[in-house]
């Protein structure tokens, strides 16, 4: 069996689609919404923002998060800031603009009718955060602010300090808990979805575990919603969240939905290098530093002086040398790959040899360390902070870090999967970004999809389609349950001798050694033998204390270890499938003469949506094809 | 470096608790107080022993997951940092550490050093919000806003709601947190229609939930890891008497 991949775009002019759909859509009678159920699971940008919306226009929301609170998603922690285009600097922007940049930012790996809908729906969401509050940062006469982020040639990048994803965060959780009080969102904080639960070919339920009690129980609602965010944790060491997984899109892959491009992960150039065996994350440090900072690292292999000991003439500022156009600002897959370059080299900095300078001391002669300070002061104090080094004083080290995963459930326009019924929202679906997303656009997509397109295409998934009263004594509930508790006894029963974080810390290694910033079908073969292998033993020698009734922390880290112990070999799966290089997945057998990403657009112009086709079987891929009817493709070309 | 914990261990809500002594050794002092914790974990587990649950998420300092006392206070020794932020560095060798969790009566404990906070979130839910239902907003820059105002706001709309002002509270009081979100949306034009409202029903809840009242100790401003001023709560103070005599009309 192969899953149909129907994208449902409308037909028409790419500026009139989202319009005419939104016409042609079916509308729920506004006396019935109340009787119609919807289960969210993720209060993030995404999640959040639907479950307010969802229940201002009078749906009866569950919505669920495992912190403690929904306002600490994962998305709080977004710096930079968020695109918008709404050309208030008068330079030259325009939807099609934001458009064209996303489309050729994401290397021609996505549909152009989301990314235009996206580049159209990034004005109203300034205008719904402003109305709620979110300070976004102003000009004297009280206009909003703009910078210019990530490579892009106009200013259209919102902020608010650097705690944008915070405020944004904020601004959808203030909206949610207006409804809450309300009664219209129902909120099950420390919660945690283990299935899925499809009856007839649709989704009508959840699984969850309550993690302070450990009670598993069933619900049961007329719409699924996943905005569960991304799977960077796969990677062990990643900007994620501690607890960011992948749990909740896995399990709805084995039950039946597409899992598309799951190769495709964003490797951030500016963190925080590794400092030890015992480090559990990596922190990111504002791209905003690449404007005045410079990258070098010593010209000769193993040259272990002070940086301020090397002089000019035996320094390396590779990207001003490879990339004269661009240089410090070149974009992230491309700064990434040439600091591990000069790396495997032996010319990495600092201890491990895994680290470049970004060097301040131009910057701070020409405009003086206040402006520096102004610009990047609150930066340059976390640095301080975790590595105990001034910037001020001695260059800053960066190396590159897992920070967003492209990849994720396969959705058509209305963000439906290819599950009825199961819609899929923010970093947790393959939507928008294509092989790379662009800076300060994660945030906007999230928006997008929770404030203003899934609750237009939910309400017309519920118009159009008759559903069975259904309730948790459904067999397929009983059988979803079961397999629950069985999991987490199975976890319990096992008593081996390696904790779960020494399992994810070695599956991490792999999959970065393998999968991550360059790829090789040797390496990539590699991986998929050392992984089940991993696997293996994992469910052979775990160490799981403690009970399934009570708050157990190793537990539920044990269920998000063993869900990235197969959703890692699904990436190596495609990666070694995708032989082109494209975006942030760069195949060192696809290059140009000057080892840049070579596409090959006649063999891959699709996504590769993946089908579970049974444990121990090797997964099916569905190819959905991608139709450029506006833009050329080219070669990205940052020389 | 070498250390001896002292931590709380509490099996559940209605459990008894005690403190229990743990020796750290080995710890890098470029370990974060988290990472501290993960190895003590690590070993606690290997040696079939219960590990010690604590709350965390992001690890970055904006999550606000993350908190505990730390000889005695909330969130350790170093100024303007969250837990998760704090590295052992600040810690001398040989040091004895006490690790409590949260004490308000309104955090009831769920386990060891996890505490519940839903508190604060139905604080929120009493007003800390503009009503702006998705949709129909004018064009963002119709709004004016100064600049000074808007700094201002931000700087109160930085709390991460970790309740560490509360922990910090002889009175346990939650006014630094209610505060900040009443003068955040206070300062903004958008926020006006609701403000007096918002200053009552907030105050009102957060005295519902348990938390006293605010006598001015300035403990709450000390622990911040934001650094909220506490000349919030004297804006909140100011709205709320206001809006007293108003019955919350604006
Ligand atoms: C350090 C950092 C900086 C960033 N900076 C920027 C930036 O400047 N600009 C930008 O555009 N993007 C940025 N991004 C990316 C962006 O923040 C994220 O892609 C985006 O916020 C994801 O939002 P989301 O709503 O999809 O998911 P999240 O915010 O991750 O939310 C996921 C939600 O799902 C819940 N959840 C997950 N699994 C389960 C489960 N099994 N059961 C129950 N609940 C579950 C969680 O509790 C949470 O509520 C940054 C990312 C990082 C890591
Ligand atoms: S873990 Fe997020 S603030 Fe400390």
């Amino acid at each position: 069996m192969t899953v149909k991949l129907d994208a449902k775009m409308p037909t028409g002019a790419l500026a009139q689609k989202w319009d005419k759909h939104r016409f042609e859509m079916k509308l729920v009678n506004p006396a019935n919404k109340r009787k119609y159920s919807i289960i969210i699971v993720g209060s993030g940008l995404a999640g959040g923002a639907a479950a307010a919306t969802l229940s201002e226009l009078g749906y009866d929301v569950k919505c669920f998060c495992f912190q403690d609170s929904p306002r600490r998603a994962h998305s709080i922690a977004a710096q930079g800031g968020i695109n918008a285009a709404k050309n208030y600097q008068n330079d030259g922007d325009s939807i099609y603009r934001l458009f064209y940049d996303t489309i050729k930012g994401g290397d021609f790996r996505a549909r152009e009718g989301n990314v235009y809908r996206l580049a159209q729906l990034s004005v109203n969401i300034i205008d719904q955060c402003v109305a709620q509050g979110v300070p976004f940062a102003r000009e004297y006469g009280g206009l909003l602010a703009n910078r210019s982020f990530g490579g892009a040639q106009v200013s259209r990048t919102f902020y608010a300090r650097g705690q944008t994803g915070q405020q944004l965060l904020l601004g959808a959780y203030q909206a949610l808990e207006r409804q809450v009080a309300r009664g219209g969102v129902k909120m099950f904080p420390r919660t945690e979805m283990l299935d899925l639960v499809v009856i007839d070919g649709r989704a009508r339920g959840i699984i969850t575990r309550d993690l302070v009690t450990g009670a598993i129980e069933s619900h049961v609602a007329d719409a699924v919603v996943l905005g569960t965010g991304g799977y960077g944790n796969v990677f062990f060491l990643s900007t994620n969240a501690q607890g960011t997984n992948a749990t909740a899109i896995w399990r709805a892959y084995k039950r039946g939905a597409a899992f598309a491009n799951p190769c495709f992960t964003q490797i951030h150039p500016t963190c925080i290098p590794v400092s030890g065996e015992y480090q559990s994350k990596l922190t990111l440090m504002s791209e905003s530093l690449r404007n005045d900072g410079r990258v070098w690292v010593p010209i000769k292999a193993g040259d272990k002086r002070a940086a301020a000991d090397i002089p000019e003439t035996d320094r390396d500022y590779f990207l001003e040398r490879k990339y004269p156009s661009f240089g410090n600002l070149a974009p992230r897959d491309i700064a990434s790959r040439n600091a591990k370059e000069v790396c495997d080299e032996g010319r990495g900095v600092g201890e491990s040899g895994l680290g470049v300078y970004l060097d301040f001391s131009d910057a701070i002669k020409r405009l003086g360390a206040d402006v520096i300070r102004e610009r990047y002061g609150n930066l340059f104090e976390m640095y301080q902070r975790i590595t105990d080094e001034n910037p001020y004083q001695v260059p800053m080290r960066i190396y590159p870090a897992v920070h967003y995963t492209m990849g994720g459930l396969w959705v058509d326009y209305n963000l439906m999967s290819n599950v009825d019924g199961l819609h899929v929202i923010g970093e947790a679906n393959f939507s928008d970004h294509g092989a790379y997303r662009l800076g300060a656009s994660a945030l906007m997509q999230g928006l997008a999809d929770g404030y203003f397109i899934l609750p237009n295409t939910l309400g017309h998934y519920l118009a159009s389609n008759k559903l069975d009263k259904v309730d948790d004594s459904h067999p397929a509930f009983r059988e979803a349950r079961t397999a629950v508790d069985e999991r987490t006894n199975r976890f319990l029963s096992i008593n081996g001798k390696r904790t779960v974080a020494s399992f994810h810390r070695e599956l991490g290694k792999v999959v970065w050694d393998y999968c991550g910033m360059s790829r090789n079908e040797a390496g990539l073969r590699l991986a998929l033998e050392k992984i089940p292998q991993l696997r293996a033993e994992f469910w052979r020698d775990v160490n799981v204390p403690g009970s399934a009734a009570e708050l157990n922390q190793a537990l539920e880290r044990a269920g998000r270890v063993a869900d990235f112990m197969e959703l890692a070999e699904l990436m190596c799966i495609d990666a070694l499938h995708r032989t082109e290089s494209c975006g942030g997945h760069f195949r060192e057998e696809s290059q140009t003469p000057e080892g840049e990403a070579l596409r090959d657009d006649a063999n891959f112009t699709y996504a590769a949506a993946w089908e579970f086709a049974g444990e121990g079987k090797a997964p099916v891929l569905n190819r959905e094809p991608l139709l450029f009817e506006n833009v050329k493709l080219s070669q990205r070309s940052y020389k | 470096m070498n250390l001896t914990l002292h931590v709380w261990r509490q099996a559940g809500p209605d459990a008894p608790g005690k403190m229990v002594r743990y020796e750290a050794n080995d710890i890098s002092p470029d370990m974060s107080f988290l990472e501290m914790l993960d190895v003590v974990n690590e070993r606690l587990t290997a040696e079939g022993e219960t590990p010690i649950a604590f709350d965390h998420d992001c690890r970055e300092g904006i999550c606000g997951a993350c908190g505990l006392m730390i000889n005695g206070i909330a969130h350790g020794p170093e100024k303007g940092t969250a837990t998760c932020q704090l590295h052992m560095r600040s810690f001398s060798d040989g040091a004895a550490i006490y690790i409590e969790p949260w004490r308000a009566r309104a955090f009831p404990v769920i386990r060891d050093l996890a505490v519940d906070r839903s508190s604060l979130d139905r604080i929120i839910q009493a007003g800390g919000f503009i009503t702006a239902a998705t949709g129909g907003s004018q064009d963002a820059n119709a709004i004016l806003v100064p600049k000074e105002n808007v700094d201002d706001a931000m700087d109160s709309a930085a709390c991460i709601g970790c309740g560490a002002c509360a922990a910090a509270c002889p009175n346990a009081s939650a006014s630094l947190f209610t505060a900040a979100k009443i003068t955040h949306l206070g300062l903004l034009p958008q926020g006006q229609p609701e403000r007096y409202r918002r200053a009552l029903s907030m105050v009102g809840r957060m005295d519902l939930e348990g938390f006293g009242s605010c006598t001015l100790h300035g403990e709450c401003q000390e622990a911040c890891p934001k650094e909220i001023s506490i000349d919030t709560i004297t804006r909140m103070n100011r709205d709320f008497l206001r809006a007293s005599v108003t019955g919350g009309r604006e």
